[in-house]
């Protein structure tokens, strides 16, 4: 089983990584022809900067649109943002103090994101306009991000797990040493829906995360009688 | 008025969202460009006899426009379906029809780039919601594209900012390439490349048409204003929609930038070669029709030798203007072609270039070189209607949201009573008219009676709470719209006119001459 788990996170690593590096280059190379942010809009780069975290930090269009939406997504995408940090001790060694000292926020957290992400799946069963755009991958991301995380709490506050010896496999990962994983039926299950995730993450709608840096209606700043935009197909045509 | 098939919307009590009406607007549908229409502009004449020939280009021509555009590679991928838009679109409140939620419409589209485009898709299409380009599907993207005024409204919520209307125009640009072209817009960009305006309003009637505004205007106030056409070395070149030259209530706006321009004594001209400031090239997504159209105006500038670019009130136009024309034709800063770098060197630099007119007429007010009897405009009580390209598309000024307050500033400067509709209705949540985006026809009239619904409900609480009889806006197609709805809602059609008409009213002209 250590084996097979050591091939699955290889794997799913390398997916993960290669898949979301391809998406985002591809993004990256695709051009933006015109000059066409959301306005009102910052003028300059700083504006811009500071628009992109007030969206990703607070999700502000998100807000203004929908408090109900907001509050479960927010709750979720903390709670998994605190959560992450802190699984950070499965792969440092020593822990450094500032991950220590995160270590409660990052356990609870755990709670919050199941919240949020029970919120959101009630309401595409109860809204009916959300209902009538859920699709069933919808649902099947929603019961995965869900198994994760109650999976994983059920380790911290019902069945413990060795941790130590979580850790020590995931540290082998690193250096290309199998340790033996401890055989915990949370574990087990944790392990096989994260890898889950990570291979199916750069073929589904978990792109929204790199592909908001790249929406043109955010990061463009609002400039165009200063600057001009011209993508290279369009300079193409210009010598027509 | 003629009598409708179906019922105006009813006011809500308090704004609570409408249940889903499934298939409510699947009949609506604007008429198809004639092979004739599609011919002129180079597109494809009609739909293939085989479908196999159509589903392949569709899909050739979506996949390049995938290659060329981020937005749309971006929103194709992005959408996590959690509703925050749903409510968000003036088409769906007063229709009820559930493809008009903006998440909805993009998934006509959304389904067949899974599909086609991504391994999901190929693999387990019923899991993602993807399926085959059909000549069923491609019918119902003819249906709902043409419901969408690419206005903005949802772009403004969604937390990646996903664009409909970048959706939209890739959609319709992929119909107008498999010759599934719409008459409406494709006829009026025929035009305006043959004649020069929209209206195809030939050089001698639109001289003629001038001719008779400077006559009407001296036997009311006794002032010479003047309508210069085709002046050589004129100050400013003055790009407006064609509308403003004879479509009421437009061309009360004509003759107040006619009025503010003699007041101020500065020099200007219209152009009988760019007589249009409107661009339909943006409605299909079309880059080089758009371009093409754009061309006219740095050209007219050239030999008309001007020192500014100023664009009369219209939504869309102003839009292509402020944030197209510099990519499309090199008007504004950066542009390194001949033609460009000349008319780099020909424009002021101190003047922004392009300018509104609204900030043109500002700028002057802030001089204090144009004087107001702002009593001549008491009979009125107004409220201004955010037109969606200024609002959320565009700006005016040196700062972010100028192009909300400059107007109203104008607004204020010239009359004593103003009052603002809703907070969740105006400035970068307006409701768009419902005939924004070539949707301006009359076979669409249900999607544009029912898709002003918002505006409408908005307007009935101000004229209820303060009397409200005037509605100032800065769009063409807003005021065509409107005069054409209001009435179905129970108001005067005259009820809503242009802000440089209220400066019309209150302006000094000086001595009599």
């Amino acid at each position: 089983m250590t084996l097979f788990f050591a091939i699955l996170f290889y794997l799913a690593t390398a997916l993960f990584v290669v898949g979301l590096a391809y998406k985002i280059y591809d993004f990256a190379r695709t051009p933006a022809p015109l000059s066409i942010p959301t306005t009102p809009a910052p003028t300059t780069t700083t504006g811009v900067a500071f628009r992109m975290t007030r969206e990703v930090v607070l999700f502000e269009s998100l807000f203004k649109g929908n408090l109900w939406i907001w509050l479960f997504g927010w709750l979720f995408h903390m709670g998994l943002f605190l959560v992450l940090v802190r699984h950070l001790r499965y792969f440092i060694d020593p822990i450094p103090a500032w991950l220590l000292f995160f270590q409660p926020f990052g356990k609870y957290a755990a709670f919050m994101m199941i919240a949020g992400l029970g919120g959101l799946w009630a309401r595409r069963f109860l809204v009916e306009r959300i209902r009538y755009i859920t699709t069933p991958s919808d649902h099947l991301w929603l019961a995965l991000l869900i198994g994760i995380g109650i999976s994983g709490a059920a380790m911290t506050f019902v069945s413990h797990v060795d941790v130590v010896a979580v850790k020590a496999f995931f540290l082998g990962l690193m250096v290309f040493e199998i340790n033996p994983l401890p055989a915990h039926p949370a574990l087990i299950i944790h392990l096989l829906l994260v890898a889950l995730l990570l291979i199916l993450f750069p073929f589904s709608k978990l792109l929204h995360a790199p592909g908001v840096f790249f929406s043109p209606t955010r990061n463009q700043a609002d400039n165009p009688r200063e600057k001009r935009h011209l993508a290279a197909w369009a300079a193409q045509i210009e010598k027509n | 008025m003629a009598d409708l098939e179906f019922p105006i919307p009813k006011y809500r009590d308090y704004p609570e969202v409408p249940a889903i009406k499934a298939g409510a607007m699947a009949h609506s549908r604007p008429h198809v460009a004639s092979e004739k229409i599609q011919e002129a502009l180079g597109y494809q004449t009609k739909l293939a006899e085989d479908w196999q020939v159509t589903h392949d280009k569709a899909i050739g021509k979506f996949g390049e426009l995938l290659g060329k555009y981020r937005s749309l590679k971006v929103f194709m991928d992005s959408c996590v379906h959690c509703g925050a838009c749903t409510d968000k679109c003036h088409y769906f409140i007063g229709t009820n029809d559930p493809k008009n939620m903006p998440v909805a419409r993009q998934e006509l589209m959304r389904s067949v780039y899974r599909r086609y485009f991504t391994l999901a898709g190929k693999m387990f299409p019923s899991l993602v919601g993807a399926q085959d380009l059909t000549k069923e599907l491609l019918d119902e993207w003819y249906t709902y594209f043409w419901q969408c005024s690419e206005c903005r409204r949802c772009s403004v919520f969604c937390p990646y900012g996903i664009d409909t209307a970048e959706v939209t125009m890739a959609a319709r640009n992929i119909l107008d390439t498999v010759g599934y072209g719409q008459k409406y817009t494709n006829e009026i960009l025929g035009k305006v490349n043959k004649i020069g305006n929209n209206l195809g309003l030939p050089g001698p009637a639109l001289e003629n048409t001038l001719e008779g505004l400077e006559e009407d205007l001296k036997e009311d106030t006794g002032f010479d204003i003047k309508y210069p056409l085709d002046v050589q070395g004129a100050e400013v070149l003055l790009v407006t929609p064609s509308a403003d030259f004879f479509a009421e209530p437009h061309i009360e706006s004509l003759i107040g930038y006619g009025k503010v321009f003699h007041a101020a004594g500065i020099s200007w001209t219209l152009s009988s070669y760019a007589s249009e400031a409107g661009n339909f090239g943006m409605f299909d997504g079309d880059y080089e029709m758009m371009r093409k159209v754009a061309l006219r105006i740095r050209k007219a500038a050239l030999e008309l030798g001007v020192k500014r670019i100023v664009v009369g009130e219209c939504g869309h136009a102003w839009r292509i203007a402020y944030a197209f024309w510099n990519t499309l034709s090199g008007l504004g800063a950066g542009a390194n072609d001949p033609f460009a770098i000349e008319l780099q060197k020909q424009l002021d630099p101190r003047y922004k270039q392009p300018s509104h007119i609204c900030e043109f007429t500002w700028d002057l007010i802030q001089q204090g070189r144009l004087q107001f009897d702002k009593e001549a405009n008491d009979h009125r009580i107004i409220t201004f209607h955010d037109s969606c390209n200024v609002a959320r598309a565009s700006r005016m000024g040196d700062y972010p949201g100028g192009q909300f307050e400059i107007p109203r500033n104008i607004i204020k400067a010239v009359a004593n009573k103003y009052v603002e509709m809703a907070p969740d209705t105006i400035r970068e949540a307006t409701f768009c008219c419902g005939g924004g985006g070539g949707i301006l026809t009359d076979e669409l009239v249900e999607a544009r009676i029912k898709g002003a619904f918002p505006r409408m409900e908005a307007l009935q609480q101000v004229v209820d709470q303060h009397g409200v009889n005037f509605m100032a806006t800065i769009c063409a197609i807003c005021k065509a719209q409107f005069t054409k709805v209001l009435p179905y809602y129970g108001f005067n059609m005259r009820l809503v006119g242009g802000v440089h008409q209220l400066v019309s009213t209150a302006i000094r002209l000086g001595n009599e001459q």
